[in-house]
């Protein structure tokens, strides 16, 4: 009896914290305790679905400022600014002609905070010079090599995601440049191998004196819907642009960083 | 039983197949909200001999070239990367504004990138006598296609 007398209690906040991580809340979604051990770490980045994608270890070399420029995870944090200045600049803009200009000069004069859809198009300016960054230090380290093969590949992809998001983010504000932009960059579709009708080997496909491929339907059509860049161009774009593009990108991204982990996590300096 | 999985498997591979094409077919309009390729461009005598006429430009993207013979009907469309030119009466030329490529009123490229003339559309009268303009026959210059009698019409 008199051992325990002698114990003092235990503060509040200890108390509290103990009841909280104690209950079956807390344990069904923390179910390894804290990393306070190396397999008790490992066990939390395993059990982690967002931590699951990244590596358990890393070199510290690997991770050196001087050595990753931290430019891939520059670019992701500029793909989540994207995602969430373009998913508030959605409340305020319609993809129609009638209305699209207007509302991008209403976004900047009479939107609270009217640099939202300033800093949504620098991210973009800023994301595209990023990638470029990463790829040329993945390239200038030799990360690109085996096993790391298949990553450079979707990244490769990724990279040209990212230039389709700011080509299809340009014709959104609808002016002239917008337009105009986009109706010299749609007419290269009209180059396309077979399936653009001033493309090699068009003529080709042909019933008769019929052509399968012309203006009214190759890909620079299925691309603006419509013979040039209006209403259909327009819509297809916006569509492209907040859905289609990055919905794509981000299942490859969560590829992109899974393989890090499985091809032997960040490759060490040369 | 010995039928089924090749049969059940031909089956899924059909249904998936046509499931891509109807879904490739969906992104091609069978209706288009834009300007019809052929227009009625009024009567002769509505416009002045020797004059680029712009009333059709912004509606159809086309220019009316009256000459003391006749007509004929230029698509404003620059053969350079497909921009807008602009008809400058004091300067007697069209000019492009994205990369400034420039055109004698014969449709003729004479400055900039274009590295061809402007296209003409099949002019003609109609049965009502008005001038009509029809853009999906096209003549070309370098394919010596203007000499086409439907790419001038006489008066």
């Amino acid at each position: 009896m008199a051992t325990n007398a002698t114990k003092p209690p235990e503060p509040f906040l200890t108390r509290t914290w103990d009841y909280i991580t104690d209950t079956q809340i807390w344990k069904s979604i923390f179910r390894h305790g804290m990393p306070s051990t190396s397999r008790n770490r490992v066990l939390v980045v395993m059990t982690n679905v967002f931590l699951h994608l990244h590596p358990v270890k890393i070199r510290k070399s690997g991770v050196r400022l001087k050595f990753t420029w931290c430019m891939g995870g520059l670019t992701f944090f500029l793909f989540l600014v994207e995602t969430f200045t373009g998913l508030l600049l959605m409340f305020y803009y319609r993809p129609t002609v009638a209305y699209a200009y207007m509302d991008i000069i209403d976004l900047a004069e009479q939107v609270p905070l009217g640099i939202m859809r300033e800093i949504h198009r620098w991210g973009a300016h800023a994301m595209v010079i990023t990638v470029w960054l990463h790829m040329f230090r993945v390239f200038m380290t030799g990360s690109y090599k085996p096993p790391r093969e298949f990553n450079w590949n979707v990244g490769v992809i990724l990279l040209v995601l990212t230039l389709l998001l700011s080509f299809t983010g340009y014709l959104l504000p609808w002016d002239q440049l917008a337009i105009w932009a986009i109706t010299v960059g749609s007419n290269m579709a009209r180059a396309t191998p077979l399936l653009g009708y001033e493309g090699p080997g068009a003529q080709l496909l042909a019933l008769g004196d019929v052509k399968m491929v012309h203006a009214g339907s190759d890909a620079r059509f299925a691309l603006l819907g419509g013979r040039f860049v209006g209403e259909g161009a327009l819509l297809r774009f916006y569509v492209l642009h907040c859905v289609g593009i990055p919905l794509i990108a981000g299942i490859l991204m969560a590829v992109h960083f899974w393989r890090v982990r499985k091809d032997g996590g960040i490759s060490g300096p040369v | 039983m010995i039928w089924s999985l090749p049969i059940g498997w031909a089956a899924f591979s059909a249904a998936c197949a046509s499931s891509l094409v109807a879904t490739a077919r969906f992104l091609f309009p069978n209706v288009l909200f834009e300007p019809p390729q052929a227009f009625k461009a009024g009567f002769p005598g509505e416009y002045n001999v020797g004059e680029v006429d712009t009333r059709w430009k912004d509606a159809f993207s086309v220019w009316i070239v009256r000459q003391p013979e006749g007509f004929y009907a230029l698509i404003a469309v620059c053969t350079h990367l497909g921009c807008s030119p602009n008809w400058l009466a004091a300067e007697a030329k069209f000019k492009c504004p994205c990369h400034g490529s420039g055109f004698y009123a014969s449709g003729i490229n004479f400055e900039g990138p274009a590295p061809r003339p402007l296209e003409r559309a099949r002019i003609v009268l109609a049965d009502d006598g008005q001038i009509l303009v029809d853009k999906s026959t096209k003549f070309q210059f370098e394919k010596g296609e203007w000499t086409n009698p439907e790419a001038f019409l006489k008066i």
